[in-house]
């Protein structure tokens, strides 16, 4: 069910921001998984209490959308080989570019930060030039 | 309890990219196939998260300090540099070979699909070699500034 789903969108969209609103009430912090996840894995001064707390929620919030019957559909467009790189630059590109989908994309574009603005379409542009290259040009 | 909050919000985020799918590369992919079978259904979510988190921030930020935290910590960096650009390009390539962004990616571990593993660990990898790379000691990049009522970044 990869297909046009405007109101789950809508809906999980409206979540995501209650979701950056609540932790900007709470601890003051950008919702940036990147960098909250990139936060626990520090070499040094490990303050992770906050990061961890807001990690097991995301899995929590899987869960319980998986046992209200959400059943998550998780079709991968490419080999574990092509996962494996696709994680790498991921995980070093986001924390190069100071964040993601939803520190620059949601958090960022809600500040009107240029910054974000500017890397979230560097990343929506390139992404969609490799998809072009992956499905339609190799 | 201050944990317990952050958990909460934490819950939220990961029910909101549950229900709009974007835990599905089918879908992230479908939308950045602009020359396939497109399917705009991601611009709905990053729609809905930015117009509420416009207005919501405002109103948060306006309080003047956190629940619980002594202040709000928004990114002071205002330079569009080598950094930025070349990261998020870096994030880019990766994002549309896998169709999984970070936050996605962690909620999809759910599935049990193993793959998902995969990807994870070597996000996590990948965000380990930079912090090796860059964030040593004696290079803390300080990003994030202290601020009391302020939404907009000084320009």
């Amino acid at each position: 069910m990869g297909g046009f789903a405007p109101v789950d969108g809508l809906v999980g969209g409206i979540l995501i921001g209650v979701s950056a609103t609540l932790l900007m009430l709470f601890e003051g912090r950008i919702a940036g998984i990147s960098g909250i996840v990139g936060g626990l894995l520090r070499p040094l001064g490990w303050r992770g209490g906050w990061r961890a707390a807001f990690v097991a929620g995301l899995l929590a919030g899987g869960v319980i959308y998986e046992v209200f019957g959400g059943g998550m559909r998780v079709q991968l467009q490419a080999s574990v080989p092509a996962m494996v790189v696709a994680g790498l630059l991921v995980g070093f590109g986001t924390r190069l570019g100071s964040g993601c989908t939803s520190g620059h994309g949601v958090c960022g574009m809600a500040r009107l930060s240029r910054r974000s603005i500017c890397a979230t379409l560097v990343f929506m542009v390139v992404a969609m030039i490799t998809v072009f290259v992956t499905r339609h040009v190799l | 309890m201050r944990n317990l909050a952050v958990f909460l919000s934490g819950l939220v985020f990961g029910l909101g990219l549950a229900v709009s799918g974007m835990t599905n590369p089918a879908r992230v992919i479908g939308f950045l196939d602009v020359a396939g079978r497109w399917n705009p259904t991601l611009a709905f979510v990053m729609g809905g998260a930015v117009i509420v988190t416009f207005f919501a921030f405002r109103l948060t930020i306006r309080r003047g300090r956190p629940v619980f935290a002594q202040s709000f910590e928004l990114p002071e960096k205002k330079a569009i540099d080598g950094r930025l650009i070349g990261g998020a390009a870096v994030f880019g390539i990766g994002w549309g070979i896998g169709g999984f962004c970070p936050g996605p990616a962690v909620v999809a571990l759910v599935s049990g699909v193993w793959p998902v593993f995969t990807f994870v660990a070597a996000m996590l990898a990948g965000m380990a070699l930079h912090a090796i790379l860059f964030e040593g000691e004696g290079s803390s990049r300080r990003e994030t500034f202290q601020v009391r009522g302020r939404f907009r970044e000084r320009s």
